[in-house]
């Protein structure tokens, strides 16, 4: 806080934040060709997305990963994909960012296997995973173990990564997401100091730390926030942040230094509230957000990517990017923002705002401290049904006009969108193709390597799970002998076990009940209830490996709002999974909801699994970002109708879904 | 008109027969009762002949869910079949129910030999949904070990207990009340008592004494069975194979000492709970009570619970017409 509010304008500048871009790719061949394409302009710093099975702990042969293989990123299933991945690409001198979680510390073994070939010094590698597993279970959904041994392995790579690769930052613990899933401020303040508590009482108490190493630990933890609409709440949010941490690390942690002590974040702007409806209008709201984060000097994020002004609409072109990127450069180098110090310094409506903001996320904080911590709080489901219903009010509040949106639900009547004309067809699409190369490649891997030493290395990787050792220099020995991403993964799938996480609908309140429009579809509901015999069944599904499961959630607990009985078992379900459960409950309809864009290969396999159980005039509705063309695939004798997420309207999507249930049972409403 | 279910597919665990015959019981429109009836008569005369009934009962949070998951995976070692019936209340406001203990267990799509089905409980109180009760007659010949699990302390345990044979009561470490009701005589002493997540073991043992100093108050129900306590960790994944040795000791005890009395008892306060369903205070007046209802129960054939329905419509009938009341309007 040296600097002070009068400083000259012509004040040296301060350095502009980080700008970055967030791409994922088909295939490691594919994604090295154009990781050295953009190094060849200069770019030195590289972020790797890995397709969902390998987030999951699958090889590209399971029946989970059908329909997923390269599609929102790259398959990454053995040491020899990650000597693909940066063949030519001389690891020693990148800066490498991995989004992956549960199976962190074997992408980081694969990682460091590929260095040591290469012949580089482990002990300079710089890079970052992301490894915050508890966000995953709320919200992003690629967790495999429950969360007390997930914590441990998180504890274990940090742990290592402190003692042998120093640069390296271990964990980026993620708001971003929780805010995503309709996380208020408070919440994601409060759910993230929890959290960060968690993993560092957790490296405390089980790694293999010195006591005077532990600031280093402290400092090495990093943040990934979201910022929203409301920008001023935004950029008092990220200042409770800052002081909040910068207490916590002194008081619960006893670190000294200052510098060790900074909350270091960075930021990708809010999707959630893009718009298909007027797109351009996106370009406003980007900003805006982006403003959030910037403005308050001593506040300021550290590095930000901003979404493409059309992300709703589909995956994003070069130009669309380009554009976002231009927002941050004017930002950065044509305004004068970065020559004042904090200008909110001494402000009295900013301190008070961050006052309230700061006794709410305490108390929120204490709450659930109190109830044993941050993986209590998780476990007993308490955390992902506080999000629920804070998205089911931020979208009530939407639907009834409470909040503006606009072009949602104020100035609706636009001129037709000049910038939307023929994008349809340009959009970026992944060949199906890849999938089957991709499983080629694997099988010939599984023969070429050496069986018995890769089975041994399993084998000593149990050993030091049972033993509770660090499994890092295990799971290095499986990377080098040819061990794949599903068989690591099992093997600690067998130790640890499987975890479904609480979908957080049950016991959810919602304030919506008795409006008038519910009510109206209430009574329909119960009216065709009378005339089957029974109240409405309703299924919904998450076939796939994709988890967000925002939408399926607020469908689930709308039906419930409506009168229907709804049957929800999370996400990652398997298509027989669905189609079982679909016969077994009795279900009326069921809702499908994909957004991974995998539909077309998953949606086929749930209908003839649905036949195989005589289930043929059971109607199935879909949700996601699902292309008309692609619809047009579809059978729409069985998939009546589909939903995107601009629609937003849940009291009209349940009348439809009502009114779809009577025709498929001859019941006729107007009797 | 006759009902459409194949008895002799839901026998064989069929699982297609058995969902389209859950359904049909469910149904509850007037006109379908005389093919309800006809399909519980012939399901209630075929019932599995070994099958044991088991309700999981308790405080919400407490891994009903997960304990069932590792059951199942028990009973499926044993080569035993399953059917799990799980009953969630519904909003009153609504009607409508969150369904989400499916979500919870853990189970195999391609296993032929368990199916589970959720119910949702409607506005009827007691811890059961309206059909419970029809639906277990379809499980009851369909599977080897059927597992009906409800939310509920206290009051709710009590009509689980006219279904199942044997009770299990489910408690995690360091929540005293279901102690506190159990001492204070509030809740029905239940067959097995479970302190499950044992894994906490200062807590779980800290349960355990308490548990033990209410036994040794003298817990004995009125056929002598003592009840049990069994520590499980559905988190680690031990303590079921005991649980299931214990339900079998139970099982067994029913056997030799019970004569099927619980049995019958439990199919008696069915064929009232119909009664009541359609004839509300009114009948149960009529017949003099509760009591006098139960004793010319006792009197009628209770294979088919409609059939004692059927006998006490008409003494119903008989009563009114001999007490010159007037005319009846029956209830449909």
């Amino acid at each position: 806080m040296k600097e002070s509010v009068n400083q000259p304008v012509n004040h040296p500048k301060d350095k502009p934040w980080l700008m970055r871009t967030y791409s994922g790719y088909a295939s490691a061949s594919e994604s090295n060709r154009l990781y050295r394409s953009n190094l060849s302009k200069g770019q030195t710093g590289l972020s790797i997305a890995f397709d969902l099975p390998t987030q999951t702990g699958y090889d590209s042969d399971h029946v989970l990963a059908r329909g997923e293989v390269g599609k929102l990123g790259v398959p990454m299933r053995n040491i020899e994909d990650m000597e693909t991945l940066f063949d030519g690409i001389p690891i020693e001198k990148m800066n490498t960012s991995m989004t992956i979680n549960a199976p962190t510390a074997w992408l980081l073994a694969l990682y460091l296997s590929t260095a040591e070939k290469q012949g580089a010094d482990i002990s300079m590698l710089r890079g970052t995973t992301q490894n915050d597993i508890l966000k995953e279970y709320l919200s992003r959904g690629t967790y495999i173990f429950p969360p007390q041994p997930s914590m441990r392995l998180t504890a274990e790579t940090i742990s290592f990564t402190v003692n042998r690769i120093p640069n390296w930052n271990p964990i980026n613990i993620c708001s971003y997401h929780l805010q995503e899933t309709g996380a208020t401020p408070v919440q994601e303040i409060a759910f993230t100091m929890a959290n960060a508590i968690t993993v560092l009482d957790t490296v405390r108490s089980v790694g293999d730390i010195k006591p005077e190493v532990f600031p280093e630990v402290v400092g090495r933890i990093s943040f990934f926030l979201n910022a929203g609409i409301r920008f001023i709440e935004e950029m008092c949010k990220v200042r409770v942040f800052t002081k909040m941490w910068d207490d916590i690390c002194r008081t619960r942690y006893g670190v000294a230094d200052p510098k060790l002590r900074r909350f270091r974040y960075g930021v990708q702007v809010n999707s959630l509230g893009l718009t298909d409806q007027q797109p351009e209008n996106n370009i406003a709201r980007i900003i805006y957000e982006f403003l959030g984060v910037v403005l308050s000097k001593n506040a300021r994020a550290r590095s930000v990517q901003l979404p493409a002004w059309n992300e709703a609409l589909g995956l994003p072109r070069k130009w669309d990017q380009q554009w976002s990127l231009r927002l941050q450069q004017i930002m950065a180098f044509e305004t004068d923002l970065l020559e004042y110090g904090d200008i909110f310094e001494g402000s009295t409506v900013i301190s008070k705002k961050e006052v309230e903001l700061e006794e709410a996320a305490r108390a929120e904080l204490d709450k659930i401290m109190e109830m044993g911590g941050a993986i209590t709080a998780l476990e007993t489901g308490y955390m992902k049904r506080s999000l629920v219903e804070s998205n089911a009010r931020r979208l009530c509040a939407i639907e009834t006009g409470d909040r503006t949106v606009v072009g949602i639900n104020q100035f609706k009547e636009s001129e037709p969108s000049l910038l939307v004309q023929g994008m349809e067809d340009s959009f970026l699409t992944v060949d199906e193709s890849v999938e089957i190369e991709q499983l080629v490649l694997l099988e010939e891997f599984k023969k070429q390597r050496n069986k018995d030493k890769a089975m041994a290395s399993l084998d000593k990787l149990k050993e030091a799970l049972f033993k509770k050792e660090n499994i890092m220099d295990a799971s290095l020995a499986c990377a080098r002998n040819g061990v794949t991403t599903g068989e690591w993964s099992d093997a600690l799938r067998a130790v640890f076990g499987e975890y479904r996480a609480p979908t957080g609908i049950s016991g959810v309140i919602t304030g919506d009940a008795s409006g008038e429009k519910t009510l109206a579809v209430n009574q329909k509901v119960r009216n065709i209830g009378l005339a089957l015999g029974r109240n409405i069944k309703m299924l919904v599904g998450k076939p796939g490996l994709d988890g967000h499961s925002n939408g399926a959630e607020q469908v689930a607990v709308k039906a419930r709002d409506v009168g229907m009985d709804v049957v929800y078992e999370g996400i990652r379900m398997t298509p027989e999974q669905i189609a079982e459960s679909a016969m077994q409950e009795g279900a009326h309809v069921v809702g499908l909801s994909i957004l991974s864009g995998s539909h077309l290969k998953l949606v086929p396999e749930v209908i003839r699994a649905m036949r195989e159980r005589g289930l043929e005039n059971v109607p199935v509705v879909l949700g996601g970002i699902i292309p008309k063309a692609d619809y047009e695939k579809m059978d729409q004798n069985i998939i009546r109708r589909v939903y995107a997420p601009k629609d937003y309207d849940l009291n009209k999507i349940m009348d439809e879904i009502a009114n779809i249930v009577a025709e498929a049972n001859g019941i006729d409403l107007t009797k | 008109m006759k009902h459409h279910i194949s008895i002799s597919d839901v026998l064989l665990g069929n699982k297609m027969a058995v969902a389209r015959a859950l359904n049909f019981l469910e149904n509850r429109r007037p006109e379908e009762i005389g093919r309800v009836s006809e399909l519980i008569e012939q399901l209630s005369r075929n019932p599995r002949p070994g099958r044991h009934i088991i309700g999981i009962t308790g405080p919400p949070g407490v891994g009903k869910s997960s304990l069932i998951s590792r059951m199942i995976g028990e009973y499926r070692n044993q080569n035993q079949t399953i059917g799990v019936i799980s009953v969630d209340p519904s909003s009153r406001k609504s009607g409508g129910a969150l369904l989400g203990d499916r979500a919870r267990i853990n189970w195999d799509p391609t296993d032929p030999g368990v199916f589970i089905r959720s119910m949702a409980a409607g506005r009827h109180l007691g811890g059961l949904a309206w059909r419970t009760r029809h639906l277990m007659t379809v499980f009851e010949a369909a599977y080897d070990v059927i597992l009906l699990e409800t939310v509920g302390v206290g009051q709710s345990e009590t009509e689980i207990d006219e279904v199942v044979d044997t009770v299990v009561f489910v408690v995690q470490p360091g929540s005293g009340d279901s102690l506190q009701f159990m001492k204070a005589g509030i809740m029905e002493i239940p067959h097995i008592l479970v302190i499950n997540k044992a894994d906490q073991k200062a807590l779980a043992q800290k349960a355990l004494n308490d548990l033990e100093a209410v036994k040794s108050l003298g817990w004995m129900d009125k056929s002598g069975w003592q009840p049990g306590i069994v520590m499980t960790s559905a988190l680690e994944g031990w303590g079921q194979e005991e649980l299931l040795t214990r339900l079998k000791a139970h099982q067994d005890h029913l056997i030799s000492s019970d004569d099927n009395q619980r049995r019958r008892h439990n199919r008696i306060s069915w064929i009232l709970l119909l009664y009541r369903e359609r004839f509300g205070s009114f009948g149960m007046e009529t017949l003099g009570g509760e009591e006098n209802i139960l004793r010319l129960i006792e009197q009628v054939d209770i294979g088919n619970p409609f059939y004692g329905l059927c006998r006490l419509t008409e003494k119903l009938r008989d009563t009114l017409r001999s007490s010159n009341s007037g005319i009846i309007h029956e209830r449909t």
